[in-house]
């Protein structure tokens, strides 16, 4: 059976070129980089070389980039440590978008627990918030703005640019979770303008369990993690050298091959999304235009996500939904609420993910599949025998 | 998802899926809002159940109980039915995850709503037999699950 990973989203593989990049660092050169002899000296110059790598391909200085485990560590400390330097000059106002990733959502949940108040600028139908109403919303005591570059359910891609300046004008620090974008689309860290900005490799086939952050120079966050001296004393713990190593070629690599790719890629999307939107009673999630390029998330009305999800994994196609039943949750994805759709139509979501491993005959394997999959359910589904009767 | 073989076959060959046009007993249970609607047909002669289908818009736990449900009781007195539970059916399918138990009450519940549709046919109340059972609620909000 044709085998298809369309959940790229979720996460990747990992490239043959990081893993063999990594394996000396899992195998002979074991050294702590902290340590002076020269098999430490070896970690501690392959952890550094690391970094160069990653800071020129974000466009930032390497001493603007530090390794931790992933991006949602990134999140938690760019958001809690700018909250907690911000307060103490008073200021205890956060924005941020309703459609944020959970390490954004909950990191800011626990902080209004401590007393900050937080408002949450919608993302509109398109799934994209509008700078004007973030200029609106910031006020003499916000202390930080955290909006995601690209959301990983709908992969709409939000203004970066303009919240920077807007965030530049208003002396605010400008946070974004860019775990979605980096690797996926071109991420200059002086055009944009921000202070904080969050990386996972395992997004661009790199490894799990390892990320970065960039902080600007001059922005001292408060650490998040103590201990010892690594990192320039910012964030402790013995380097995941084979991680950082693995990142930073898996990096590379997406942004030597970015244009050639997304341009193939883009193709594929539009491709797949008009042929879907040929069911009757499917509709795109998210801004067309302003989207990932390996993103495509539709709902079908009158069916269920996970009995989708079910159908395509028996035809060997891994993808996934936003619907409450693939989560275990009560409530469908709040991505999908916050662009406004009832909940019984966010039930039967679907996101497709591409990589540059996916090609055509993916798409042409896909739109031969999913028509029949869909009308199969909708003709055991009560719901759509009520959707027709009332049309 | 974590589910059985068992479930898996009853999810890609469910069976007695459909409307049944001459049934004497219809229910219908869960809600669109919280993802699942379950609705079973049952066709009752001298107080055997000759004929069962269902209808389901959910997960593939939903539609693997509604589908073993239905083979549980096919052929079976209504009061044989009556007694059927969702711990039967998660049973009969080998288990379900445990985010998953609540599907299989929703089976339970459609049959005993099919059989209370059954006795208010014949003009018998069906509460103090089935019992009470949530009602097919289009809007209720905040009580999925
Ligand atoms: C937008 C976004 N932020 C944060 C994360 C969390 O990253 P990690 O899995 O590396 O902790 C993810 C991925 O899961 C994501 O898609
Ligand atoms: S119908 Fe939602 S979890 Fe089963």
């Amino acid at each position: 059976m044709k085998k298809i990973y369309a959940d790229n989203a979720a996460t990747t593989r990992l490239s043959k070129e990081a893993l063999d990049a990594m394996m000396p660092y899992l195998t002979d050169y074991y050294g702590n980089p902290s340590s002076l002899y020269s098999l430490g000296v070896k970690s501690r110059q392959a952890v550094e070389n690391a970094r160069n790598i990653i800071a020129e391909c974000l466009n930032a200085d390497p001493k603007e980039i530090f390794f931790l485990s992933g991006g949602s560590e990134a999140d938690n400390w760019a958001i809690k440590g700018a909250a907690h330097l911000s307060a103490k000059k008073g200021k205890k106002h956060i924005i941020t978008s309703k459609f944020e990733h959970h390490a954004v959502l909950h990191t800011l949940d626990s902080l209004k627990k401590e007393g900050f108040e937080v408002t949450y600028l919608d993302v509109h139908e398109n799934g994209i918030i509008r700078p004007e109403e973030l200029e609106n919303a910031i006020r003499e005591d916000t202390a930080l703005v955290t909006i995601m570059f690209a959301n990983n359910e709908i992969g709409t891609i939000q203004p970066v640019k303009e919240i920077g300046e807007i965030c530049k004008k208003h002396k605010v620090i400008f946070h974004t979770d860019a775990v979605q974008a980096v690797g996926a689309i071109p991420v200059d860290v002086k055009e944009i303008g921000c202070d904080l900005l969050s990386i996972s490799a395992h997004k661009f086939h790199g490894p799990k369990g390892v990320g970065a952050i960039f902080m600007r120079k001059g922005l001292r966050l408060p650490n998040l993690i103590d201990g010892g001296a690594q990192e320039s004393g910012r964030r402790a713990g013995t380097e995941n050298i084979a991680g950082v190593v693995g990142m930073s070629v898996a990096l590379k690599h997406s942004c030597e091959v970015m244009a050639e790719r997304n341009a193939r890629l883009e193709k594929m999307r539009d491709r797949l999304i008009d042929g879907l939107l040929k069911i009757d009673r499917s509709i795109i999630n998210g801004d067309r235009v302003h989207r990932l390029p390996g993103n495509v998330n539709m709902c079908f009305h009158g069916l269920e996500g996970e009995s989708l999800l079910l159908s395509l994994d028996l035809k060997g196609v891994s993808a996934s939904s936003g619907s409450a039943c693939t989560s275990g949750s009560l409530d469908p994805s709040h991505v999908l609420l916050a662009i406004g759709l009832p909940h019984e139509v966010a039930h039967g979501s679907l996101r497709l993910s591409f990589s540059d491993e996916n090609t055509e005959e993916d798409i042409d394997y896909l739109l031969e599949i999913i028509p029949p999959i869909v009308t199969r359910l909708r003709s055991m589904s009560p719901l759509w025998e009520k959707i027709i009767k009332n049309s | 998802m974590a589910y059985s073989e068992k479930v898996m076959d009853h999810f890609a060959n469910p069976r007695n899926v459909g409307e049944l046009p001459d049934a004497n007993g219809i229910g219908e249970v869960g809600n669109s809002r919280c993802g699942d609607i379950m609705k079973m047909y049952i066709k009752v002669e001298n107080n055997i159940i000759v004929d069962v289908s269902f209808k389901t818009f959910g997960c593939g736990a939903a539609i693997a109980t509604s589908s073993m449900a239905t083979e549980l009781i096919k052929g079976k007195s209504v009061d044989d039915a009556l007694k059927l539970t969702n711990k039967a059916v998660m049973e009969a399918l080998d288990g379900l995850p445990p985010v998953k138990v609540h599907c299989s009450v929703l089976a339970e519940q459609a049959i005993k709503a099919a059989l209370s549709d059954y006795y208010r046919r014949q003009g018998i109340d069906p509460e103090p037999i089935v019992g009470k059972i949530e009602e097919h609620d289009e809007h209720g909000e905040d009580s999925c699950h």
